[in-house]
Protein backbone atom coordinates (compact mmCIF):
# COMPACT_ATOMS: atom_id res chain seq x y z
CA UNK A 1 0.00 0.00 0.00
CA UNK A 2 1.41 3.45 -1.04
CA UNK A 3 -0.55 6.08 0.19
CA UNK A 4 1.80 8.94 -1.12
CA UNK A 5 1.42 7.87 -4.66
CA UNK A 6 -2.35 7.61 -4.21
CA UNK A 7 -2.35 10.90 -3.30
CA UNK A 8 0.18 12.39 -6.10
CA UNK A 9 -2.86 10.83 -8.12
CA UNK A 10 -5.26 13.86 -7.45
CA UNK A 11 -2.83 16.64 -8.33
CA UNK A 12 -3.84 18.03 -11.23
CA UNK A 13 -2.34 20.63 -12.88
CA UNK A 14 -3.00 23.95 -12.40
CA UNK A 15 -3.57 24.56 -16.50
CA UNK A 16 -5.63 21.84 -16.23
CA UNK A 17 -8.21 23.97 -13.39
CA UNK A 18 -8.03 27.23 -16.02
CA UNK A 19 -9.05 25.43 -19.07
CA UNK A 20 -12.12 26.97 -18.56
CA UNK A 21 -12.59 30.82 -18.22
CA UNK A 22 -16.18 31.51 -18.43
CA UNK A 23 -19.29 29.39 -17.47
CA UNK A 24 -20.77 30.02 -21.07
CA UNK A 25 -17.72 28.03 -22.29
CA UNK A 26 -17.79 25.01 -20.01
CA UNK A 27 -21.54 24.83 -21.09
CA UNK A 28 -20.31 25.02 -24.80
CA UNK A 29 -18.44 22.07 -23.93
CA UNK A 30 -21.47 20.58 -22.10
CA UNK A 31 -23.20 20.23 -25.10
CA UNK A 32 -21.87 17.44 -26.91
CA UNK A 33 -21.80 15.19 -23.69
CA UNK A 34 -24.88 12.92 -23.90
CA UNK A 35 -28.63 13.06 -23.16
CA UNK A 36 -28.55 11.17 -19.88
CA UNK A 37 -25.94 13.23 -18.16
CA UNK A 38 -27.04 16.79 -19.77
CA UNK A 39 -30.51 15.95 -18.11
CA UNK A 40 -28.03 16.59 -14.57
CA UNK A 41 -27.05 19.60 -13.02
CA UNK A 42 -23.66 19.32 -14.41
CA UNK A 43 -20.34 20.87 -12.57
CA UNK A 44 -19.60 23.34 -14.81
CA UNK A 45 -18.34 26.40 -12.88
CA UNK A 46 -15.44 24.76 -10.43
CA UNK A 47 -12.70 26.61 -12.78
CA UNK A 48 -14.28 30.19 -12.31
CA UNK A 49 -12.06 32.40 -9.75
CA UNK A 50 -14.49 34.54 -8.36
CA UNK A 51 -15.86 32.75 -5.08
CA UNK A 52 -18.45 34.47 -3.04
CA UNK A 53 -18.73 32.11 -0.13
CA UNK A 54 -15.24 32.23 2.20
CA UNK A 55 -13.74 28.95 3.12
CA UNK A 56 -10.72 26.85 3.78
CA UNK A 57 -10.01 24.78 0.97
CA UNK A 58 -7.98 21.87 1.33
CA UNK A 59 -8.43 20.16 -2.58
CA UNK A 60 -9.35 21.70 -5.53
CA UNK A 61 -12.60 20.44 -6.79
CA UNK A 62 -11.47 18.86 -9.39
CA UNK A 63 -8.92 16.73 -7.08
CA UNK A 64 -12.33 15.92 -5.43
CA UNK A 65 -13.88 14.54 -8.23
CA UNK A 66 -11.06 12.49 -9.07
CA UNK A 67 -11.16 11.13 -5.37
CA UNK A 68 -14.58 10.07 -5.18
CA UNK A 69 -14.30 8.16 -8.89
CA UNK A 70 -11.66 6.15 -6.92
CA UNK A 71 -13.91 5.16 -4.80
CA UNK A 72 -17.12 5.19 -7.11
CA UNK A 73 -14.51 2.32 -9.12
CA UNK A 74 -13.97 0.40 -6.20
CA UNK A 75 -17.41 0.04 -4.89
CA UNK A 76 -18.72 -0.95 -9.02
CA UNK A 77 -15.88 -2.93 -9.61
CA UNK A 78 -16.46 -4.89 -5.90
CA UNK A 79 -20.64 -5.47 -7.19
CA UNK A 80 -19.75 -6.14 -10.25
CA UNK A 81 -17.54 -9.10 -9.50
CA UNK A 82 -19.57 -9.74 -6.73
CA UNK A 83 -23.12 -10.52 -8.81
CA UNK A 84 -20.63 -12.10 -11.57
CA UNK A 85 -19.60 -14.82 -9.41
CA UNK A 86 -21.88 -17.78 -9.47
CA UNK A 87 -23.32 -18.84 -5.97
CA UNK A 88 -21.90 -15.89 -4.28
CA UNK A 89 -25.58 -14.16 -3.31
CA UNK A 90 -28.56 -15.41 -2.89
CA UNK A 91 -31.35 -15.00 -5.32
CA UNK A 92 -34.68 -13.17 -4.34
CA UNK A 93 -33.88 -10.43 -1.80
CA UNK A 94 -30.41 -10.54 -1.35
CA UNK A 95 -29.33 -10.34 -5.16
CA UNK A 96 -32.20 -7.41 -5.94
CA UNK A 97 -30.11 -5.05 -3.11
CA UNK A 98 -27.40 -5.73 -4.56
CA UNK A 99 -28.15 -5.50 -8.19
CA UNK A 100 -29.43 -1.88 -6.89
CA UNK A 101 -26.68 -0.94 -5.52
CA UNK A 102 -24.03 -2.01 -8.31
CA UNK A 103 -26.58 0.05 -10.57
CA UNK A 104 -25.48 3.24 -8.78
CA UNK A 105 -22.37 2.90 -8.45
CA UNK A 106 -21.75 2.04 -12.08
CA UNK A 107 -24.17 5.34 -12.48
CA UNK A 108 -21.71 7.07 -10.16
CA UNK A 109 -18.62 6.01 -12.04
CA UNK A 110 -20.47 7.11 -15.44
CA UNK A 111 -21.79 10.33 -14.00
CA UNK A 112 -17.96 11.47 -12.53
CA UNK A 113 -16.14 10.66 -16.01
CA UNK A 114 -18.44 12.76 -17.72
CA UNK A 115 -18.43 15.84 -15.01
CA UNK A 116 -14.65 15.66 -14.69
CA UNK A 117 -14.32 15.70 -18.52
CA UNK A 118 -17.23 18.33 -18.84
CA UNK A 119 -15.41 20.79 -15.94
CA UNK A 120 -12.13 20.39 -18.69
CA UNK A 121 -10.37 17.84 -16.40
CA UNK A 122 -8.55 14.52 -16.93
CA UNK A 123 -10.42 11.78 -15.32
CA UNK A 124 -8.49 9.43 -13.00
CA UNK A 125 -7.72 5.88 -14.46
CA UNK A 126 -9.79 3.07 -12.96
CA UNK A 127 -6.84 1.49 -10.33
CA UNK A 128 -6.42 -2.16 -10.56
CA UNK A 129 -7.62 -3.73 -7.22
CA UNK A 130 -6.82 -6.49 -4.93
CA UNK A 131 -10.57 -7.21 -2.84
CA UNK A 132 -8.21 -9.75 -0.85
CA UNK A 133 -6.17 -7.36 0.33
CA UNK A 134 -3.08 -9.36 -0.36
CA UNK A 135 -5.16 -12.60 1.10
CA UNK A 136 -6.36 -11.47 4.26
CA UNK A 137 -10.18 -11.54 2.47
CA UNK A 138 -11.96 -13.88 0.48
CA UNK A 139 -14.97 -11.86 -0.23
CA UNK A 140 -16.20 -13.99 -3.55
CA UNK A 141 -15.64 -17.26 -1.44
CA UNK A 142 -17.07 -16.29 1.45
CA UNK A 143 -20.54 -14.31 1.21
CA UNK A 144 -20.17 -13.40 4.45
CA UNK A 145 -16.58 -11.36 3.94
CA UNK A 146 -18.15 -10.22 0.69
CA UNK A 147 -21.41 -8.06 3.17
CA UNK A 148 -18.56 -7.48 5.58
CA UNK A 149 -16.34 -5.59 2.97
CA UNK A 150 -19.81 -4.02 1.47
CA UNK A 151 -20.62 -2.75 4.85
CA UNK A 152 -17.24 -1.27 5.11
CA UNK A 153 -16.84 0.70 2.00
CA UNK A 154 -20.45 1.59 1.96
CA UNK A 155 -19.86 3.41 5.39
CA UNK A 156 -16.70 4.51 4.55
CA UNK A 157 -18.25 6.42 1.24
CA UNK A 158 -20.49 8.11 3.57
CA UNK A 159 -17.60 9.37 5.77
CA UNK A 160 -15.83 10.41 2.32
CA UNK A 161 -18.08 12.40 0.62
CA UNK A 162 -19.28 13.97 3.86
CA UNK A 163 -15.65 15.23 4.53
CA UNK A 164 -15.07 17.21 0.89
CA UNK A 165 -18.39 18.99 0.83
CA UNK A 166 -16.54 22.30 2.12
CA UNK A 167 -14.28 21.37 -0.78
CA UNK A 168 -16.72 22.05 -3.21
CA UNK A 169 -18.63 24.97 -1.97
CA UNK A 170 -18.06 27.58 -4.25
CA UNK A 171 -20.21 25.28 -7.22
CA UNK A 172 -24.02 25.08 -6.20
CA UNK A 173 -23.74 22.54 -8.82
CA UNK A 174 -21.04 20.45 -7.85
CA UNK A 175 -21.96 20.52 -4.29
CA UNK A 176 -25.40 19.86 -5.03
CA UNK A 177 -24.79 16.81 -6.45
CA UNK A 178 -22.16 14.99 -4.59
CA UNK A 179 -24.77 15.49 -1.57
CA UNK A 180 -27.28 13.63 -3.78
CA UNK A 181 -24.56 10.91 -4.11
CA UNK A 182 -23.88 11.05 -0.23
CA UNK A 183 -27.32 10.42 0.52
CA UNK A 184 -27.25 7.44 -1.53
CA UNK A 185 -24.21 5.70 -0.02
CA UNK A 186 -25.90 6.34 3.07
CA UNK A 187 -28.88 4.29 1.81
CA UNK A 188 -26.67 1.64 0.80
CA UNK A 189 -24.59 1.55 4.21
CA UNK A 190 -28.09 1.20 5.74
CA UNK A 191 -29.55 -1.31 4.00
CA UNK A 192 -26.16 -3.69 3.60
CA UNK A 193 -26.37 -3.18 7.78
CA UNK A 194 -29.28 -4.06 8.13
CA UNK A 195 -28.88 -7.03 5.85
CA UNK A 196 -26.25 -7.99 7.92
CA UNK A 197 -28.59 -7.91 11.33
CA UNK A 198 -26.61 -4.55 12.28
CA UNK A 199 -29.30 -1.18 12.79
CA UNK A 200 -28.70 0.76 9.89
CA UNK A 201 -26.63 3.50 12.00
CA UNK A 202 -23.56 3.76 13.59
CA UNK A 203 -23.51 3.22 17.36
CA UNK A 204 -20.50 4.82 19.09
CA UNK A 205 -17.43 4.03 17.42
CA UNK A 206 -18.62 0.48 16.94
CA UNK A 207 -17.95 -1.84 13.52
CA UNK A 208 -20.57 -3.80 14.67
CA UNK A 209 -20.51 -8.03 15.12
CA UNK A 210 -18.90 -10.31 12.15
CA UNK A 211 -16.65 -7.24 11.30
CA UNK A 212 -13.20 -7.61 10.72
CA UNK A 213 -10.71 -5.76 12.99
CA UNK A 214 -9.28 -4.40 9.93
CA UNK A 215 -12.40 -2.68 9.18
CA UNK A 216 -12.24 -0.35 12.59
CA UNK A 217 -10.19 2.19 10.83
CA UNK A 218 -14.07 2.91 9.03
CA UNK A 219 -15.52 3.71 12.64
CA UNK A 220 -12.79 5.24 14.47
CA UNK A 221 -14.02 8.85 15.19
CA UNK A 222 -18.24 8.08 15.09
CA UNK A 223 -18.11 8.15 18.67
CA UNK A 224 -17.73 11.96 18.57
CA UNK A 225 -20.68 14.13 20.82
CA UNK A 226 -19.65 17.45 19.95
CA UNK A 227 -21.10 19.38 17.39
CA UNK A 228 -20.12 22.69 16.95
CA UNK A 229 -18.70 23.44 20.09
CA UNK A 230 -21.94 21.68 21.85
CA UNK A 231 -21.93 18.29 23.53
CA UNK A 232 -25.36 17.60 22.44
CA UNK A 233 -25.66 15.04 25.53
CA UNK A 234 -26.02 18.74 27.75
CA UNK A 235 -29.20 19.82 25.28
CA UNK A 236 -30.59 16.97 24.92
CA UNK A 237 -32.36 14.27 27.10
CA UNK A 238 -30.81 11.42 24.32
CA UNK A 239 -28.10 9.71 25.98
CA UNK A 240 -24.77 9.47 24.84
CA UNK A 241 -25.40 6.05 22.38
CA UNK A 242 -28.51 8.00 20.67
CA UNK A 243 -26.31 11.04 19.98
CA UNK A 244 -23.76 8.98 18.25
CA UNK A 245 -25.96 7.50 15.97
CA UNK A 246 -27.69 11.03 15.10
CA UNK A 247 -24.40 12.35 13.60
CA UNK A 248 -22.32 10.35 10.99
CA UNK A 249 -18.67 11.66 11.07
CA UNK A 250 -16.91 12.79 7.98
CA UNK A 251 -12.91 11.58 6.95
CA UNK A 252 -10.35 12.98 5.94
CA UNK A 253 -8.70 12.18 2.29
CA UNK A 254 -5.72 10.80 3.55
CA UNK A 255 -7.64 8.51 6.16
CA UNK A 256 -10.20 7.28 3.29
CA UNK A 257 -7.03 6.46 0.99
CA UNK A 258 -5.55 4.79 3.90
CA UNK A 259 -8.74 2.63 3.94
CA UNK A 260 -9.21 1.95 0.71
CA UNK A 261 -5.40 1.50 -0.25
CA UNK A 262 -5.40 -1.93 1.18
CA UNK A 263 -7.62 -2.87 -1.67
CA UNK A 264 -5.80 -1.16 -4.20
CA UNK A 265 -2.57 -2.08 -6.07
CA UNK A 266 -0.12 0.36 -6.49
CA UNK A 267 2.29 -1.40 -8.52
CA UNK A 268 2.30 -0.94 -11.93
CA UNK B 1 -69.16 44.01 54.47
CA UNK B 2 -66.41 44.75 56.46
CA UNK B 3 -63.25 47.14 55.52
CA UNK B 4 -61.26 44.08 55.27
CA UNK B 5 -63.32 41.96 53.18
CA UNK B 6 -63.45 45.12 50.66
CA UNK B 7 -59.87 44.75 50.75
CA UNK B 8 -59.15 41.21 50.20
CA UNK B 9 -61.78 41.12 47.38
CA UNK B 10 -59.80 43.92 45.32
CA UNK B 11 -56.47 43.23 46.45
CA UNK B 12 -56.37 39.32 45.40
CA UNK B 13 -58.53 39.55 42.15
CA UNK B 14 -58.16 35.88 40.80
CA UNK B 15 -61.71 34.66 41.64
CA UNK B 16 -61.71 31.11 43.78
CA UNK B 17 -65.19 30.26 43.44
CA UNK B 18 -68.20 31.08 41.36
CA UNK B 19 -69.85 33.05 44.09
CA UNK B 20 -66.81 35.51 44.73
CA UNK B 21 -67.18 36.65 40.85
CA UNK B 22 -69.80 38.69 40.64
CA UNK B 23 -68.36 41.09 43.93
CA UNK B 24 -64.80 40.52 42.54
CA UNK B 25 -66.13 42.19 39.01
CA UNK B 26 -67.73 44.70 40.82
CA UNK B 27 -65.03 45.74 43.02
CA UNK B 28 -62.29 45.36 40.16
CA UNK B 29 -64.44 46.02 37.27
CA UNK B 30 -61.69 49.07 36.00
CA UNK B 31 -58.78 46.57 36.39
CA UNK B 32 -60.33 43.98 34.08
CA UNK B 33 -61.14 46.16 31.68
CA UNK B 34 -57.69 47.50 31.50
CA UNK B 35 -56.17 44.66 30.45
CA UNK B 36 -58.73 43.92 27.59
CA UNK B 37 -60.17 41.00 28.62
CA UNK B 38 -63.76 42.64 29.27
CA UNK B 39 -63.47 43.63 25.25
CA UNK B 40 -63.15 40.16 24.16
CA UNK B 41 -66.69 39.03 26.17
CA UNK B 42 -66.43 38.91 29.81
CA UNK B 43 -69.55 36.61 30.52
CA UNK B 44 -67.89 33.74 28.13
CA UNK B 45 -64.34 34.54 29.33
CA UNK B 46 -65.16 33.51 33.13
CA UNK B 47 -67.63 30.86 32.73
CA UNK B 48 -64.54 28.72 31.53
CA UNK B 49 -62.23 29.38 34.18
CA UNK B 50 -63.25 26.55 36.78
CA UNK B 51 -65.23 24.71 34.16
CA UNK B 52 -63.69 24.10 30.83
CA UNK B 53 -60.19 23.08 29.97
CA UNK B 54 -57.89 26.03 28.80
CA UNK B 55 -57.63 25.87 24.72
CA UNK B 56 -54.87 25.41 22.65
CA UNK B 57 -53.08 28.59 22.63
CA UNK B 58 -53.44 30.16 19.13
CA UNK B 59 -50.15 29.56 16.56
CA UNK B 60 -48.29 32.36 15.28
CA UNK B 61 -46.77 32.90 12.13
CA UNK B 62 -42.63 31.89 12.32
CA UNK B 63 -40.26 33.56 10.25
CA UNK B 64 -37.53 31.59 9.41
CA UNK B 65 -35.13 34.92 9.31
CA UNK B 66 -32.37 35.08 6.38
CA UNK B 67 -28.62 33.53 5.84
CA UNK B 68 -27.45 30.71 7.50
CA UNK B 69 -29.85 31.48 10.28
CA UNK B 70 -32.62 31.25 8.61
CA UNK B 71 -31.45 28.04 7.32
CA UNK B 72 -30.65 26.41 10.07
CA UNK B 73 -34.17 26.90 11.33
CA UNK B 74 -35.76 25.74 7.93
CA UNK B 75 -33.59 22.29 9.14
CA UNK B 76 -34.99 23.21 13.09
CA UNK B 77 -38.76 23.22 11.54
CA UNK B 78 -38.22 19.71 9.71
CA UNK B 79 -36.78 18.16 12.82
CA UNK B 80 -39.15 19.72 15.22
CA UNK B 81 -41.84 17.95 12.85
CA UNK B 82 -40.21 14.80 13.06
CA UNK B 83 -39.19 14.56 16.50
CA UNK B 84 -42.96 15.86 17.53
CA UNK B 85 -44.44 12.91 14.74
CA UNK B 86 -41.96 9.86 16.26
CA UNK B 87 -42.61 11.13 19.60
CA UNK B 88 -46.31 10.53 19.54
CA UNK B 89 -46.00 6.77 17.18
CA UNK B 90 -43.97 5.40 19.91
CA UNK B 91 -46.04 6.41 22.93
CA UNK B 92 -48.89 4.98 21.21
CA UNK B 93 -47.77 1.89 19.07
CA UNK B 94 -49.96 0.52 16.33
CA UNK B 95 -51.76 -2.59 17.32
CA UNK B 96 -49.25 -5.62 15.64
CA UNK B 97 -45.98 -4.33 15.56
CA UNK B 98 -43.15 -6.03 15.56
CA UNK B 99 -40.31 -6.06 17.99
CA UNK B 100 -38.00 -4.94 15.15
CA UNK B 101 -40.46 -1.92 13.53
CA UNK B 102 -40.58 -0.44 17.42
CA UNK B 103 -36.51 -0.66 17.89
CA UNK B 104 -36.38 1.37 14.64
CA UNK B 105 -39.05 3.71 15.65
CA UNK B 106 -37.75 4.01 19.07
CA UNK B 107 -34.13 5.12 17.24
CA UNK B 108 -35.74 7.33 14.69
CA UNK B 109 -37.36 9.01 17.45
CA UNK B 110 -34.25 9.55 19.40
CA UNK B 111 -31.70 10.47 16.76
CA UNK B 112 -34.68 13.30 15.40
CA UNK B 113 -34.92 14.62 18.92
CA UNK B 114 -31.65 14.64 19.19
CA UNK B 115 -31.06 16.84 15.77
CA UNK B 116 -33.81 18.94 17.32
CA UNK B 117 -32.30 19.68 20.66
CA UNK B 118 -29.02 20.54 18.92
CA UNK B 119 -30.31 23.25 16.66
CA UNK B 120 -32.02 25.03 18.83
CA UNK B 121 -29.30 25.22 21.22
CA UNK B 122 -27.15 26.19 17.86
CA UNK B 123 -29.36 29.11 16.97
CA UNK B 124 -29.51 29.90 20.70
CA UNK B 125 -31.93 33.36 20.85
CA UNK B 126 -32.26 33.21 16.86
CA UNK B 127 -34.05 29.96 17.42
CA UNK B 128 -37.74 29.54 15.92
CA UNK B 129 -40.73 29.17 18.67
CA UNK B 130 -41.57 25.72 19.37
CA UNK B 131 -43.84 24.85 16.62
CA UNK B 132 -47.37 23.55 16.65
CA UNK B 133 -48.83 20.49 14.59
CA UNK B 134 -51.51 18.91 12.95
CA UNK B 135 -51.08 15.21 12.91
CA UNK B 136 -54.56 14.78 12.01
CA UNK B 137 -54.33 13.16 8.93
CA UNK B 138 -52.32 10.52 10.56
CA UNK B 139 -54.26 7.14 11.94
CA UNK B 140 -51.49 6.34 14.35
CA UNK B 141 -53.40 2.95 14.91
CA UNK B 142 -52.56 2.11 11.58
CA UNK B 143 -49.22 0.83 10.42
CA UNK B 144 -49.84 1.77 6.54
CA UNK B 145 -50.34 5.35 7.93
CA UNK B 146 -47.64 5.51 10.39
CA UNK B 147 -44.70 3.70 8.05
CA UNK B 148 -45.95 5.57 4.97
CA UNK B 149 -45.71 8.87 6.77
CA UNK B 150 -42.55 8.29 7.65
CA UNK B 151 -41.47 7.49 4.55
CA UNK B 152 -42.53 10.70 3.71
CA UNK B 153 -41.12 12.61 6.07
CA UNK B 154 -37.60 10.70 5.75
CA UNK B 155 -37.64 10.77 2.06
CA UNK B 156 -38.24 15.11 1.90
CA UNK B 157 -35.73 15.45 4.93
CA UNK B 158 -32.94 13.64 2.54
CA UNK B 159 -34.34 16.34 -0.02
CA UNK B 160 -34.33 19.18 2.08
CA UNK B 161 -31.12 18.70 3.51
CA UNK B 162 -29.61 18.00 -0.26
CA UNK B 163 -30.72 21.21 -1.21
CA UNK B 164 -29.61 23.18 1.22
CA UNK B 165 -26.37 22.32 1.43
CA UNK B 166 -25.94 25.26 -1.09
CA UNK B 167 -27.92 28.00 0.40
CA UNK B 168 -25.17 27.91 3.47
CA UNK B 169 -22.45 30.06 3.24
CA UNK B 170 -20.42 28.61 6.54
CA UNK B 171 -18.22 25.50 5.99
CA UNK B 172 -19.05 24.51 9.70
CA UNK B 173 -22.79 24.54 9.03
CA UNK B 174 -22.23 22.87 5.64
CA UNK B 175 -20.42 19.80 7.61
CA UNK B 176 -23.05 19.86 10.34
CA UNK B 177 -25.84 19.61 7.95
CA UNK B 178 -23.93 16.93 5.99
CA UNK B 179 -23.28 14.65 9.49
CA UNK B 180 -27.35 14.87 9.44
CA UNK B 181 -28.86 14.01 6.08
CA UNK B 182 -26.49 11.02 5.79
CA UNK B 183 -28.81 9.68 9.19
CA UNK B 184 -32.18 10.74 7.54
CA UNK B 185 -30.63 8.38 4.26
CA UNK B 186 -30.00 5.61 6.45
CA UNK B 187 -33.47 6.19 8.36
CA UNK B 188 -35.36 6.55 4.73
CA UNK B 189 -34.20 3.39 3.63
CA UNK B 190 -34.80 1.58 7.03
CA UNK B 191 -38.39 2.98 6.78
CA UNK B 192 -38.82 1.60 3.00
CA UNK B 193 -36.93 -1.67 3.92
CA UNK B 194 -39.56 -2.75 6.89
CA UNK B 195 -42.99 -0.84 4.51
CA UNK B 196 -42.74 -1.74 0.94
CA UNK B 197 -42.61 -5.24 -0.91
CA UNK B 198 -39.88 -3.74 -3.16
CA UNK B 199 -36.16 -5.16 -2.16
CA UNK B 200 -35.08 -2.94 -4.01
CA UNK B 201 -37.11 0.65 -2.15
CA UNK B 202 -34.42 1.50 0.34
CA UNK B 203 -32.92 3.20 -2.53
CA UNK B 204 -35.56 3.06 -5.24
CA UNK B 205 -35.94 4.65 -8.84
CA UNK B 206 -38.81 6.45 -7.15
CA UNK B 207 -36.21 8.77 -5.66
CA UNK B 208 -33.15 8.02 -6.98
CA UNK B 209 -32.34 9.00 -10.58
CA UNK B 210 -30.67 7.37 -13.93
CA UNK B 211 -27.56 9.23 -12.59
CA UNK B 212 -27.46 7.94 -9.41
CA UNK B 213 -28.32 10.77 -7.85
CA UNK B 214 -30.97 11.27 -4.68
CA UNK B 215 -33.77 14.18 -4.91
CA UNK B 216 -32.59 17.56 -4.27
CA UNK B 217 -35.34 20.42 -3.26
CA UNK B 218 -35.78 23.67 -2.70
CA UNK B 219 -36.92 24.94 0.76
CA UNK B 220 -40.71 26.30 -1.22
CA UNK B 221 -41.05 22.76 -2.50
CA UNK B 222 -40.50 21.22 1.28
CA UNK B 223 -42.33 22.99 2.38
CA UNK B 224 -45.56 23.03 1.01
CA UNK B 225 -45.46 19.34 0.99
CA UNK B 226 -44.77 19.84 5.19
CA UNK B 227 -46.99 22.76 5.46
CA UNK B 228 -50.20 20.76 5.96
CA UNK B 229 -48.58 19.10 9.16
CA UNK B 230 -47.86 22.27 10.79
CA UNK B 231 -50.31 25.04 12.39
CA UNK B 232 -48.31 28.00 12.38
CA UNK B 233 -47.30 29.23 9.10
CA UNK B 234 -43.51 29.13 8.14
CA UNK B 235 -42.70 32.63 6.60
CA UNK B 236 -39.94 31.62 4.45
CA UNK B 237 -39.09 34.45 1.87
CA UNK B 238 -36.55 35.87 3.70
CA UNK B 239 -33.94 32.27 2.84
CA UNK B 240 -31.40 32.41 0.54
CA UNK B 241 -31.86 30.90 -3.29
CA UNK B 242 -28.19 29.92 -4.14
Amino acid sequence: MKIFELLDMYNVKPEELNAFTSRREAFAKLGSFGKKIALAAIPVTIASSASTKAFARTMEPLDVLNFALTLEYLEAEFYTKGLAKAGLIPDGKDRAIFEQIEKHEVDHVEFLIAGITASGGTPVEKPMFDFTAEKNFDPFGDYNQFLALAQAFEDTGVRAYKGQAANLMESNELLTAALQIHSVEARHASEVRRLRGLKGWITQDERGEGMPEATQAVYNGEDNLTQGGVDVTTVSSVGADGVTESFDEPLTKEEVLTIAGLFICTEE
Amino acid sequence: MSKTNQLNEVTNPVPQHKGSRRSFLKAGGATIAATGILASGCKEFFDMIPDKPIPAPPAPPVHLGEGDIGVLNYAYTLEQLEAAFYTKVVEMPYSGISSEEEMILEDLRKHEVAHRDFLKAALGKDAIRKLTFDFSSVDFTSRDSVLGTAKTFEDLGVAAYNGAGQLLVSADFLLIAGKIVSVEGRHAAAIRSIFDEDPKSFAGDDVIDENGLDRAFTPQKVLDTASPFIVNKIIANQLPTS
